[in-house]
């Protein structure tokens, strides 16, 4: 089985090939949340890539649907794709599109504007609340999503209804699309926020797998409470020259950028 | 007609277990008798229809057919983007609601003037539109949507609609509902089927053959049935509670045979800024039975107009 560790580097390598072959924008976001995807992909989601609908698997909703090729990259890297598929990624006829497609083998839910994830995962974890299932909706939104009233609608509706096998993971890269969340609109106090609203809410250091693993270890947060947990990330993490640069929001490495990059994450391959 | 809604709405939730009721807090004195029998499958989701809307996707990725429901813009306009998204493009069984259809909350001014949705929803992949003129089709089209879980919109009017006719099952084509003249096919969509049939009533009485009344309570996506009924007419008069653009008028058109006459009285487009209850507000658009005998006349006096 795949360590956490070598999925993050995997993903990594591969999001920034498919990005730079397709041109395509948003590697930023993807690197940030690399490693959450790592853990989630390699010791926390009870998935089945031979049988993509087991009635119990866990769900996961990507809402940054934006940053989809570092799911891609998991799911071919935990079986549910070919990963010679990924060469395909945003290419004319390809499945794999640039905003996630729930045609994908693996994918819940597509999305692609911001702020439908989180209702739509509602909706699941109130069904499987409803059914005492014990499969859990994890669902992984952006920072700038957060300025979406459609979530700040679910956010108030998730305790209402004590859905304490919902997971919200907010990858707080602190960058959106045209500048700093600080700049753009402050969304602290974040965790007094989310407290206000009645969630059990857990901040950890998005990129320490150990820190990671140990706050899914302990989904619910808080018996009968919607958990959130909010990963501190850096974006663009992992590419010394894409870290916590704007630009890498839009840009595609070109080959002698992306030969750089995959450098960088080789030498720090396990 | 919500009335008609919900109780029959009760009835297929005895035997059909995947059916739930979604309300984006509004349905005061009609949705609570749903609710009592059916706490496990009935929710408030409050004023959030984005919220609503989503989660009926979420809900009804998981098995259930979610019926939502609210008033006016409320469930369709306000939570367009979920309607499109998250429940067209994954093809999940949520049927939308909305009580008010066209001017039924006439003197609540143009927020609740429901007279585009038809046109907006009309051009989401997959989407189905029903539009019941009374409260036996409200109830064909219950059990309808009940045995056929898929994206759709239930568009109904509001309270105390006339029973207009005896209606069968929901039928796909249009329904012929007082027959008249053979070449000349005045069709409503909705409760304004209620104006049709007085129209034709108001010209038997002044002497002239009526016109053959048609009810068109499914509205989209065409049918071959709809072709099939209206090109034996040289004639087809539409009338409808929704703006001209993308309406039932407008798709008449586009599917018929061109040798076919379609006009119609639809609403226009600017936003009424008079008050006035659904009665003045349709007169003021013309859809009157005035308004119809006019357009009748001018249409049989020239059937070549387009």
């Amino acid at each position: 089985m795949i360590t956490s560790t070598e999925l993050a580097s995997s993903i990594r390598w591969h999001a920034l090939k498919m990005v730079s072959a397709a041109n395509a924008s948003h590697i930023g976001g993807v690197l940030s949340m690399a490693d959450t995807l790592a853990v989630l992909y390699a010791d926390v989601l009870d998935v089945f890539p031979n049988q993509i609908n087991h009635p119990n698997r866990d769900r996961f909703i990507l809402s940054k649907g934006h940053c989809c090729a570092g799911v891609y990259a998991a799911l071919a890297l935990r079986g549910f794709i070919p990963i010679d598929e990924l060469e395909s990624y945003g290419k004319d006829g390809s499945r794999l599109m640039a905003h996630i497609s729930h045609k994908v083998p693996g994918v819940e839910f597509s999305t692609g504007s911001l702020g439908h994830g989180l209702p739509f995962a509602v909706g699941k974890a109130l069904a499987g609340k409803k059914r005492n299932e014990s499969w859990r909706t994890f669902v992984l939104i952006s920072d700038g999503e957060l300025n979406e009233g459609s979530n700040w609608e679910a956010v108030l509706f998730a305790p209402q209804h004590q859905l304490d096998n919902l997971v919200l993971i907010i990858d707080y890269n602190k960058i959106q699309s045209l500048g700093s969340v600080k700049d753009v609109l402050e969304l602290e106090p974040l965790r007094a926020k989310f407290e206000a609203f009645r969630w059990a809410v857990h901040e950890v250091d998005g990129h320490n797998h150990n820190s990671l693993r140990d706050a899914f270890d302990n989904i619910p947060f808080t018996k009968n409470k919607p958990s959130c947990l909010i990963t501190h990330t850096t974006k663009g993490k992992g590419v010394d020259y894409m870290e916590n640069e704007l630009a890498w929001h839009y840009r595609a490495p070109n080959s002698e950028l992306l030969a750089r990059a995959l450098s960088q994450i080789e030498a720090k391959k396990p | 007609m919500r009335t008609a809604f919900i109780e029959e709405l009760i009835v297929q939730a005895r035997h059909n277990p995947r059916l739930f009721l979604v309300v984006g807090d509004l349905g005061y004195s009609v949705i609570e008798p749903f609710a009592a029998e059916f706490p496990d499958r009935y929710l408030n989701a409050g004023v959030a229809e984005q919220n609503m809307t989503g989660l009926a996707a979420g809900l009804a990725s998981e098995g259930y057919h979610v019926f939502t429901y609210s008033i006016a813009n409320f469930p369709t306009l306000r939570c367009l983007e979920q309607i499109r998204n998250d429940v067209c493009y994954h093809d999940l069984p949520v049927t939308v609601v909305a009580v008010g259809a066209g001017l039924a909350y006439g003197n609540l001014g143009y927020s609740h003037h429901a007279v585009q949705d038809i046109a907006i929803l009309r051009t989401l992949p997959g989407m189905h539109i029903l539009s019941p003129a009374d409260p036996g089709e409200a109830r064909a089209a219950v059990q309808w949507l009940s045995a056929n879980p898929r994206p759709s919109y239930l568009r109904l009017g509001k309270a105390g609609e006339k029973q207009l006719y005896a209606a069968g099952p929901l039928s796909q084509d249009p329904i012929v509902v007082r027959h008249g003249n053979p070449d000349v096919a005045l069709v409503a969509t909705g409760s304004v089927l209620e104006i049709a049939l007085e129209t034709a009533t108001q010209e038997a009485i002044e002497g002239r053959t009526p016109p053959t009344v048609i009810s068109m309570p499914w509205v989209h996506p065409p049918t071959v049935g709809m072709t099939k009924v209206f090109e034996k007419f040289k004639t087809v008069i539409c009338v409808e509670e929704q703006i001209r653009e993308g309406g039932i008028r407008e798709m008449l058109t586009s599917i018929l045979p061109r040798t076919i006459d379609v006009n119609g009285l639809s609403l226009r487009s600017e936003a009424a800024v008079t008050v006035g209850s659904q009665k003045f507000l349709r007169n003021m658009a013309g859809l009157s039975v005035k308004g119809v005998q006019e357009l009748l006349a001018e249409s049989i006096s020239n059937p070549l107009r387009t």
